[in-house]
């Protein structure tokens, strides 16, 4: 029925979309971007706010511990990033951001109740595990975001719950979500919350098992979640790797760590063929932020290597992935411009 | 030799085409090249570099402050169009009137207007693809017009305002279908310039669907067929949606008030008249009225930056007016300052224009402007002045188009 009126409508609306006249009453409305409007902003510390928003048609509830790219205007230019949800799987989502760059301390200090958010649907496989099982949540600042939306989620609803939370922030001022654990940890017997201050006590020392084992002394027997630093989780990997237990730990990453080396390499002249745009690439900029610096409207989504919305046509030349180093001059190879730079002249089909 | 080439072209079924010559977007920014345009010959290298380095400076300094007013600027014109659009429709379906009529045409226009003019048309250019926006890009925006984008994007944005007013390379001068400079040479059809551009202003967006096709490039060979027939087969599919909604759906649904069809049909009729109309008036003021400059292909040959830009600024012309009027030439009106930086946010032109003018001035270069009505008499005093030969005019009209038999009837009477 829907469509058929929708249908009927673009008779009248071509070239464009009804969705676009629709924006005309309704801000959510489009045929090409998934958007939201928000509905609250909280502040958690005097760096992070907690920001919920009402998605439009488009958006697949997310399941706990899972992120979303999320798209602001700043200074009239469109900004993605991704963002943990911090609500429960089955409520609206909520993301909480703590400012340390232009984009998130845009979103933490600018943000209103009626702004448009520009987003894209959840995804992510750090996510709770399908059985009951006693659970390790070791995360460090705002690494706990995901991590909220899984004890959020699990334990007021599983009398059986059994969560072990170790979480580090600098101080207690800039601990996130200090209240609400502590309220949760009392109401229920499952969640145990450990907090630590590194300005006082120093970083968790993964590099033996003393500390985790005075932390949390069966650490070994329960199913572990890591979110923080890369530092951190390079670390916990090792440390569970070499107690012979990989598969009982799920990392979250932030960030991607880049291939050392690479600076000081060469760049070279980047054309984006269907856009007509040509500009002179350094040989450390990936080249998904050197197309959107020259207008060019790139595909991309985690911006860290992982999620492979960004995949061009490489359609000449060379390009260097960013993480190993690795120089790719495949001609119709698709590669992920968010980690690969320019390594000489190259042309992609975009 | 000419054998050999008659045979490989008979054999091979693949049309060769000769290498399009693609300028990079990066012109040196010193040397000269082969001739410089009369109005800039007294000007040295050093100070066309200097001229240009000037205008380079304009253009980062409004890049820089691009911004979110800026932003809003372009979102609210077009939900503005929008509105109008919409709103014209639904007073020509439902209203009962003659000013309802009146309005709702006015309103259709007026949205059509701003549709093309200043927001396709300087969306298309990539004006606002800094914006990142999906909705707003020059690889996504349609417009409401019956020349699909992607096509005039190649003839405009590529040709156009690359060989701006070179002769034998920008195809706009004159459109192939009128003699606007006595640089090209008269011939017989020319006498029907006058009508051809009477005619060619109503139905102004047919007439450059047509030339988007560029029929002239695929008789030079150097548009293959494929090319032609897969955008025919796009303008067809463009065309039959713009029919079907001006002309059809439109018109249909004032049925269900109980309108007659021709009511709408003639509200639709003159609205993209109208469109059209005004976008022929403000594009031919664009190029083609006295002190606006042709050049030759020596003229470009070693072209540098500043001298790229003197030959925007000398084969272009403004109009001047309120800011209104700007707007609803899509700032068209600012012609120079688009020609030198197509790709500056339209809403900047008004503030950059006083500036450049004082470039002009200090450079010694003719900065050509005037209101409408002056540049439009202009424009068509010179299309009806080049429908008839330069020298010899009478001798010339005879010769071409009178019958043999009275040509020497004439050629006694005058002996």
């Amino acid at each position: 029925m829907k469509s058929v009126a929708m249908r009927a409508a673009s008779v009248f609306t071509h070239p464009a979309p009804p969705h676009d006249f629709l924006a005309l009453f309704n801000p959510l409305s489009s045929a090409r971007q998934l958007r939201g409007v928000v509905t609250a902003v909280r502040p958690e510390t005097a760096q992070s706010t907690t920001i919920a928003f009402r998605p439009g048609n488009g958006w697949s509830p997310h399941d706990a511990g899972q992120w979303a790219r999320i798209g602001v205007e700043i200074d009239g230019v469109r900004q993605w990033r991704s963002y943990s949800l911090s609500a429960p799987a089955g409520s609206d989502p909520e993301i909480t951001v703590t400012a340390c760059g232009k984009v998130s301390a845009h979103l933490a200090h600018q943000t209103r109740v009626g702004d448009i958010f520009f987003l894209a649907p959840p995804q992510g496989d750090f996510v709770l595990p399908t059985g009951p099982r006693p659970l390790l949540m070791l995360t460090a600042g705002s690494g706990i975001t995901p991590v909220m939306s899984m004890i959020r989620t699990l334990v007021p609803k599983r009398p059986d719950a059994d969560v072990v939370l170790i979480h580090s922030a600098r101080d207690r001022e800039s601990t996130l979500f200090e209240g609400e654990l502590a309220e949760l940890s009392e109401q229920y017997d499952g969640l145990h919350v450990i907090h630590r201050f590194t300005s006082e006590d120093g970083r968790i020392d993964f590099s033996d098992a003393a500390d985790l084992d005075a932390l949390c002394p069966d650490w070994r027997s329960r199913k572990t979640y890591v979110c923080g630093p890369s530092e951190m989780l390079d670390a916990a990997e090792a440390l569970w790797t070499g107690a012979n237990l990989p598969d009982t730990l799920t990392v979250e990453r932030f960030a991607t760590a880049t291939y050392a080396e690479v600076d000081g390499a060469t760049g070279g002249t980047v054309t984006f063929e269907k856009s007509d745009r040509e500009v002179e690439a350094d040989g450390t900029t990936p080249l998904l932020e050197v197309g959107e610096e020259a207008g060019v409207l790139m595909p991309s989504g985690c911006r860290m290597g992982i999620c492979r919305t960004c995949l061009t046509p490489l359609l000449s030349g060379q390009v260097r992935d960013l993480r190993t180093g690795e120089i790719n001059a495949t001609e119709g190879d698709l590669i992920q411009t968010c980690i690969s730079a320019a390594a000489g002249n190259c042309h992609l089909d975009v | 030799m000419t054998l050999t080439t008659e045979e490989t072209t008979t054999t091979d079924v693949r049309v060769a085409l000769p290498p399009t010559v693609k300028r990079t977007g990066v012109l040196p920014t010193s040397g000269a090249p082969l001739e410089r345009p009369t109005a800039a010959a007294h000007l040295s290298d050093e100070q066309v570099h200097q001229l240009g380095a000037e205008l380079d400076a304009i253009r980062d300094e409004v890049l820089a402050a691009r911004g979110a007013d800026d932003a809003a600027y372009i979102r609210n014109m077009i939900r503005l169009a929008r509105t109008l659009d919409v709103g014209g429709r639904i007073a020509l379906a439902f209203s009962k009137t003659r000013l309802g009529w009146a309005i709702g045409t006015g309103s259709l226009a007026l949205g059509k207007v701003l549709e093309n003019m200043e927001i396709g048309h300087n969306v298309l250019h990539g004006q606002w693809d800094w914006m990142r926006d999906p909705d707003i890009h020059s690889t996504t925006w349609e417009w409401d017009f019956v020349a699909p984008a992607r096509g005039w994007q190649h003839t405009h944005n590529d040709i156009h305002h690359t060989w701006t007013n070179v002769l034998g390379k920008d195809r706009d001068v004159g459109y192939n279908i009128l003699r606007v400079s006595d640089e090209q040479p008269w011939k017989p059809r020319d006498v029907f310039n006058p009508v051809v551009n009477f005619f060619l202003a109503p139905t102004f967006e047919w007439g450059i669907a047509s030339y988007d096709l560029e029929w002239d490039m695929v008789k030079a060979g150097v548009k293959s067929k494929e090319e032609f027939n897969s955008d025919l087969n796009a303008l067809k599919q463009k065309a039959i949606r713009q029919v079907l909604k001006d002309y059809i759906a439109t018109p249909a649904a004032g049925l269900l008030a109980g309108n007659s069809f021709k009511r709408g049909l003639a509200g639709t009729v003159a609205a993209n008249m109208i469109r059209n109309v005004w976008s022929h008036a403000v594009i031919f003021c664009g190029h083609f009225p006295d002190g606006v400059d042709v050049f030759t292909e020596e003229m470009i040959d070693g072209e540098t930056r500043g001298d790229w830009y003197i030959r925007q600024m000398l084969g272009s012309a403004n109009l001047s007016g309120p800011k209104v009027f700007h707007i609803l030439t899509g700032n068209l009106s600012h012609q120079i300052e688009h020609h030198c930086f197509p790709d500056l946010p339209s809403n900047r032109y008004i503030e950059v224009a006083p500036r450049l003018r004082e470039v002009c001035e200090r450079y010694g270069l003719p900065y050509v402007t005037g209101p409408l009505h002056t540049q439009l008499f202009q424009t068509w005093r010179k299309i009806c002045q080049l429908a008839l030969p330069d020298e010899n005019k009478a001798e010339t009209l005879k010769e071409t188009f009178l019958p043999k038999w009275m040509r020497r009837k004439t050629a006694v009477a005058t002996a």
